[in-house]
């Protein structure tokens, strides 16, 4: 069980610091789409299956077909331009302030005596379990989330729209 | 170290890559898939405390990833349709030069 979730670390972390650290737009949006494969499969391990299949239809399949729309869309071609010099001292500066953060983090973690329930078995939730819940004490949150995801999706789509309105040369 | 240990710090190096993504990188998409990065570096966190916590009958932990991964689906949306509406007024998308509303 340790050895697998230490593979998926490795595979989550290094495929998301290489496609972080990569110029090629392209691939690093490919580069994500295997560290969310590598969340879901961490989702799996852990025995939430539901949040696993939900993680691999909305960002594997959705969010990653929209940033590669958005790629194509904002394609520049200037990856063979030198680095300048300010943007290697905000990587400088960023890496200082992101090893910092981990090093916080990672020491409130080791130092916190954290020994709860280890030794049981995976614990396992049916769908059919997480859609009662959901329907009832939970009913209200997951219209508000719907009224949510139509609004901003409507939004996304009249921020996007091209408006042909103001230009003449366009009209007959 | 205990697995929930492990957990939380595969969480926390992947929140620090997505930081570190979000601060560095110029290109606006790159910074919008860091805030991601660590929108999902939260949502594990979740499942590890709904894995090894004491509770796992209510399931508060999975239902809170649900609304999660709602909430950074609209966000991804929007924020892109975003960047699309920046690139066609300044023809690129660099961070640096969104400057017109500055005073």
């Amino acid at each position: 069980m340790t050895l697998a979730l230490i593979l998926l670390s490795v595979l989550i972390l290094g495929s998301a610091a290489v496609a972080i650290a990569l110029r090629n737009l392209i691939h690093s949006a490919l580069l994500f789409v295997g560290c969310w494969a590598g969340i879901a499969a961490f989702y799996l391990w852990a025995g939430a299956e539901f949040v696993a299949f939900a993680q691999v239809l909305i960002y594997v399949g959705a969010v990653s077909m929209v940033v590669l729309f958005a790629v194509l869309l904002t394609r520049q071609g200037n990856e063979l331009e030198p680095v300048k010099d300010d943007s290697f001292n905000r990587f400088i500066r960023a890496l200082i302030a992101g090893g910092s953060v981990a090093g916080v983090l990672l020491g409130a973690i080791l130092g916190t005596p954290m020994d709860v329930n280890t030794a049981s078995p995976a614990p396992t939730m049916t769908v059919r379990e997480l859609g009662a819940r959901l329907m009832g004490p939970h009913a209200a949150a997951l219209l508000i989330v719907g009224v949510l995801l139509t609004v901003a999706l409507l939004g996304a789509v009249v921020l996007a729209a091209v408006d042909r309105s103001d230009q003449p040369e366009d009209a007959p | 170290m205990s697995q929930l240990q492990l957990c939380l710090v595969l969480s926390s190096f992947l929140f620090c890559i997505g930081l570190i993504g979000a601060m560095a990188r110029s290109n606006t998409i790159l910074v919008l898939l860091g805030v991601e990065l660590m929108l999902n570096a939260a949502n594990i966190n979740f499942i590890a405390f709904w894995r090894y916590g004491p509770d796992h009958a209510a399931g508060t932990g999975i239902l809170f990833v649900l609304f999660s991964i709602a909430i950074a689906a609209s966000e991804a949306a929007v924020g892109l349709a975003l960047v699309i509406a920046v690139y066609r007024h300044q023809k690129n998308i660099r961070l640096q030069e969104a400057n017109r509303l500055k005073g």
